[in-house]
């Protein structure tokens, strides 16, 4: 048909799609000290291919599943605040991703590429992939547009923003919902250990000539994009998984935007 | 207390004047079995400074967000005079220098108000030379500044302040507490304000409640200071330091903080 047809270029095309959602959502991350329960939710998508193996239904399904269930989790164990976040994230963590290795043992039937999951592979990208990463990022991106005032308000002070009326509960919960969507979608290109990467290191690289929280949102995503595109590159040509080169990509995008010495942004 | 205002009782037992902005009654919250807050009845009226003393972990804070409906009381109940419009400062969070917003962005974040609107309301805290700046710049006082005036945008019908001098230096505290006084005239709006600070706070307080998980004492700030139970939980030197600030006021500050005319 068209260059659809050709891998290298779905897998492009799911990572520009994939980087230009986690680049506003990746923001709310980093400015919400988020990124161990993003890792946390990543984890558990092993748990969650695991399901999805096992259910007969399509892998995003589970792995969208299984995160937000780890996310309600977590949401429950901080109302009740016994225990502090790291210490609920760590457990969670582990038990998800213990859970995910026990449950695809005992699946015998199943043989699957372990190493293409953990670190991505851009073999693995299907038209059908495509149609989910962009339907679904659209609609992650209308959702957190709309979301993206209340969101600013809670950063910047939750007491505040609650008794100015805001449903803190209801925008949190949300927000963690396209948090576990975006993971969902961009785990075939990046990888169940390094998903969160393109979640936090676009935008902390963009953080350096961001004056307002939507320079930063739109600065991540471009950054994004560009390691989307290296990463693709070097994987193709170097037969990397791709993964790890597209973080790799994204690193030396952050280390040059912090070192080199360009004009000192005021904010 | 308000015998000049017609007061109304209605079927819950609350004794609603037009001047009432607050009222609780009885309200105790427990959590986890334990008791943090017993027993307070209390009534916030249009143009009275109210400030709530007593030690860490009295539940001063509790107290300000039980009034402002953000958590549930066990038991008991709250009158808010309808549509109340309150402008709210709460203690000051770590600000996380990630997130890059501006002076004059922040006082839009929830609410949507003009270019004149914003200059105006930072004009009347002092701080309008700051509208550009990045919030994780600013010094405890100009931040505390920026967030009263963030307050006033509101119109606000009673303004609640959770330690509002945190973070500033002693010579910017009595100048803060002087500003508040000076904005709760202008506004003609009620202050409920938490403060461990005795020193600076009994001056420009109308009534000074003395909670310890229970309200100790209350009235003004002169008989408050002579109360055992104050007296008990502050110790007896506390009694003395009123002293410093209990003078009567011969001059005005301009919002700058700068001295106007002598008017006396």
């Amino acid at each position: 048909m068209t260059f659809l047809d050709d891998f290298f270029w779905r897998a492009v095309i799911a990572g520009i799609g994939v980087a230009l959602v986690a680049g506003p959502l990746g923001c709310f991350v980093v400015w919400r000290r988020m990124s161990y329960l993003g890792d946390t939710m990543a984890h558990s998508a092993l748990l969650g291919v695991a399901v999805g193996l096992f259910l007969k239904v399509d892998l995003m399904i589970g792995v969208f599943a299984v995160a937000l269930a780890v996310a309600l989790l977590l949401f429950f164990f901080q109302r009740q605040k016994l225990l502090s976040n790291d210490a609920v994230l760590g457990t969670l963590s582990h038990a998800s991703l213990a859970m995910g290795v026990l449950l695809l043992s005992l699946m015998a039937w199943v043989r699957i590429d372990l190493m293409g999951y953990l670190f991505g592979d851009i073999l693995a990208v299907s038209l059908n992939d495509l149609y989910w990463i962009y339907g679904g990022g659209i609609l992650i991106l209308l959702t957190l547009l709309m979301l993206w005032r209340p969101l600013l308000a809670i950063t910047f002070d939750k007491e505040l923003a609650q008794a100015e009326g805001i449903p803190v509960v209801g925008v949190q919960l949300l927000f963690m919902l396209l948090v576990a969507a975006v993971i969902a979608l961009s785990m075939k290109i990046i990888g169940i250990l390094l998903v969160t990467s393109l979640l936090i290191i676009p935008v902390s690289a963009a953080r350096r000539f961001s004056n307002s929280p939507e320079q930063m949102a739109i600065g991540g995503a471009l950054i994004g994009i560009s390691s989307i595109l290296l990463g693709l590159w070097t994987s193709l040509h170097f037969d990397t998984p791709s993964g790890p080169s597209i973080v790799i990509a994204a690193v030396l995008f952050f280390f040059a935007a912090h070192i080199l010495p360009f004009r000192q942004f005021k904010y | 207390m308000l015998t000049s205002v017609e007061t109304t009782v209605d079927e819950l037992g609350f004794e609603i004047s037009s001047e009432t902005l607050i009222q609780s009654q009885n309200i105790s919250l427990h959590i986890g079995g334990k008791e943090l807050l017993s027993g307070i009845s209390l009534n916030i009226s249009k143009a009275e400074i109210v400030t709530v003393i007593g030690p860490n972990g009295a539940g001063k804070t509790t107290l300000l967000r039980l009034l402002l409906g953000l958590i549930p009381a066990s038991s008991g109940s709250i009158y808010r005079k309808p549509k109340l419009r309150i402008g709210y400062l709460p203690q000051r969070a770590v600000f996380n220098p990630v997130l890059p917003l501006s002076v004059s962005r922040i006082m839009n974040l929830t609410g949507n108000y003009s270019k004149s609107q914003i200059e105006t309301s930072l004009e009347e805290t002092g701080v309008l030379a700051l509208r550009d700046k990045p919030v994780s710049q600013l010094s405890g006082g100009e931040y505390q500044r920026v967030m009263l005036a963030r307050a006033l945008l509101r119109n606000p019908e009673l303004l609640v302040l959770d330690e509002p001098v945190q973070g500033v230096d002693y010579m910017g505290e009595s100048e803060l507490y002087n500003l508040i006084g000076d904005l709760q005239k202008s506004h003609g709006c009620g202050v409920l304000m938490v403060s461990h600070n005795l020193h600076v706070v009994m001056a420009s307080t109308d009534r000074v409640l003395c909670l310890n998980q229970h309200i100790c004492c209350e009235g003004q700030p002169e008989d408050v200071t002579q109360h055992p139970e104050y007296l008990r939980l502050f110790g007896l030197d506390s009694g003395s330091a009123l002293a410093i600030y209990s003078h009567q006021h011969d001059h005005k500050h301009h919002i700058s903080g700068e001295l106007s005319e002598s008017t006396s």
